[in-house]
């Protein structure tokens, strides 16, 4: 992609019905699934990475990026767990 | 293979063109943008849990899910407006564009009917006239949760509504220069960068919907 180079098509309609498929059974999970809360905010947050990993590897086009533009992309996930563990020590 | 405009020639080192790269780099200080909102709220829900109402009490969760799929088809038109000028088809970057630009301009305005119930029920976020009672409960039932719930919620999705917004009008300029034919098979970094900008506004959104909506 970066480099002008030929690859397959992405599988956009095939990605879409997962992301959508993932967003009932989100609300559904939400809704009607009777777990601890913990348990059901693992359950989503799972689902919405899975969701935000998809659009970024595909939609974003990062699965055909070279590997330093990887590297760049994931720089700012330690950072942002950082910043979240320190702050929420607070409590 | 098509052939390369002096703008889109890979950078020696990161191996992409510099605008790319410049967009990605926008984007990361743009995670840690909507990582300080959505941590805060996190921290405030464990700090102050008797201030949040518990999912789809006071939120429309079905109207929100519905706008979180028009989101994600939005996102499918633009890579369609994408994979349209890869191919030099110029007609179909064009459709595909017009149709991602309304499908943004609808989430915008289905939020901003959101945003209009919601304060009407005393939904807002402001200490003196907090006052949000249960979706479909008569009027004078009791309030649920706090201000501090109003305050997260319209900074996360005010923040959020204003960068679809600032992208639909992006949109609309890559429509307006895509119809004067500034785009071809081998020129097509803006509209990369704008793909790039949009799927991380999608992005952004599975992980709001989720957080704010769902949990």
């Amino acid at each position: 992609m970066a480099t002008g180079e030929e690859h397959k098509a992405p599988p956009y309609m095939l990605v879409f019905v997962v992301l959508a498929v993932l967003t009932v059974l989100e609300v559904l999970f939400a809704m009607f699934a009777d777990l601890p809360q913990v348990w059901l905010a693992v359950g989503l947050i799972l689902m919405a990475l899975w969701k935000a990993y998809l659009v970024a590897l595909y939609f974003m086009h990062l699965r055909f990026e070279p590997r330093r533009l990887w590297i760049l992309a994931a720089s700012p996930i330690p950072l942002a767990i950082i910043l979240v563990l320190v702050v929420i020590r607070e409590f | 293979m098509t052939t390369m405009t002096a703008d889109r020639a890979p950078m020696a080192g990161m191996k992409v063109y510099h605008l790319k790269l410049g967009m990605w780099v926008f984007l990361l200080s743009e995670v840690m943008f909507f990582t300080g909102l959505i941590g805060s709220y996190i921290i405030l829900r464990f700090a102050h849990p008797e201030a949040f109402a518990a999912p789809g009490v006071v939120l429309n969760v079905p109207l929100t899910a519905f706008n979180t799929f028009v989101l994600i088809c939005s996102s499918v038109t633009m890579v369609k407006a994408f994979a349209a000028i890869e191919q030099g088809d110029q007609k179909g970057l064009q459709k595909w564009l017009l149709g991602t630009i309304l499908l943004g301009a609808f989430f915008v305005g289905v939020q901003a009917v959101e945003y209009t119930i919601l304060s009407s029920e005393g939904f807002v976020p402001m200490a003196e006239s907090y006052h949000a009672i249960a979706r479909g409960a008569a009027e004078g039932s009791a309030v649920i949760g706090g201000p501090l719930y109003g305050a997260t919620f319209y900074t996360m999705t005010g923040f959020h509504g204003a960068h679809v917004s600032i992208g639909v009008l992006c949109l609309c300029f890559t429509l307006w220069r895509a119809r004067k034919g500034a785009y071809a098979a081998g020129d097509l970094g803006g509209v990369e960068i704008m793909g790039l900008y949009w799927h991380f506004v999608d992005l952004v959104w599975i992980l709001l919907f989720t957080v704010v909506y769902l949990i």
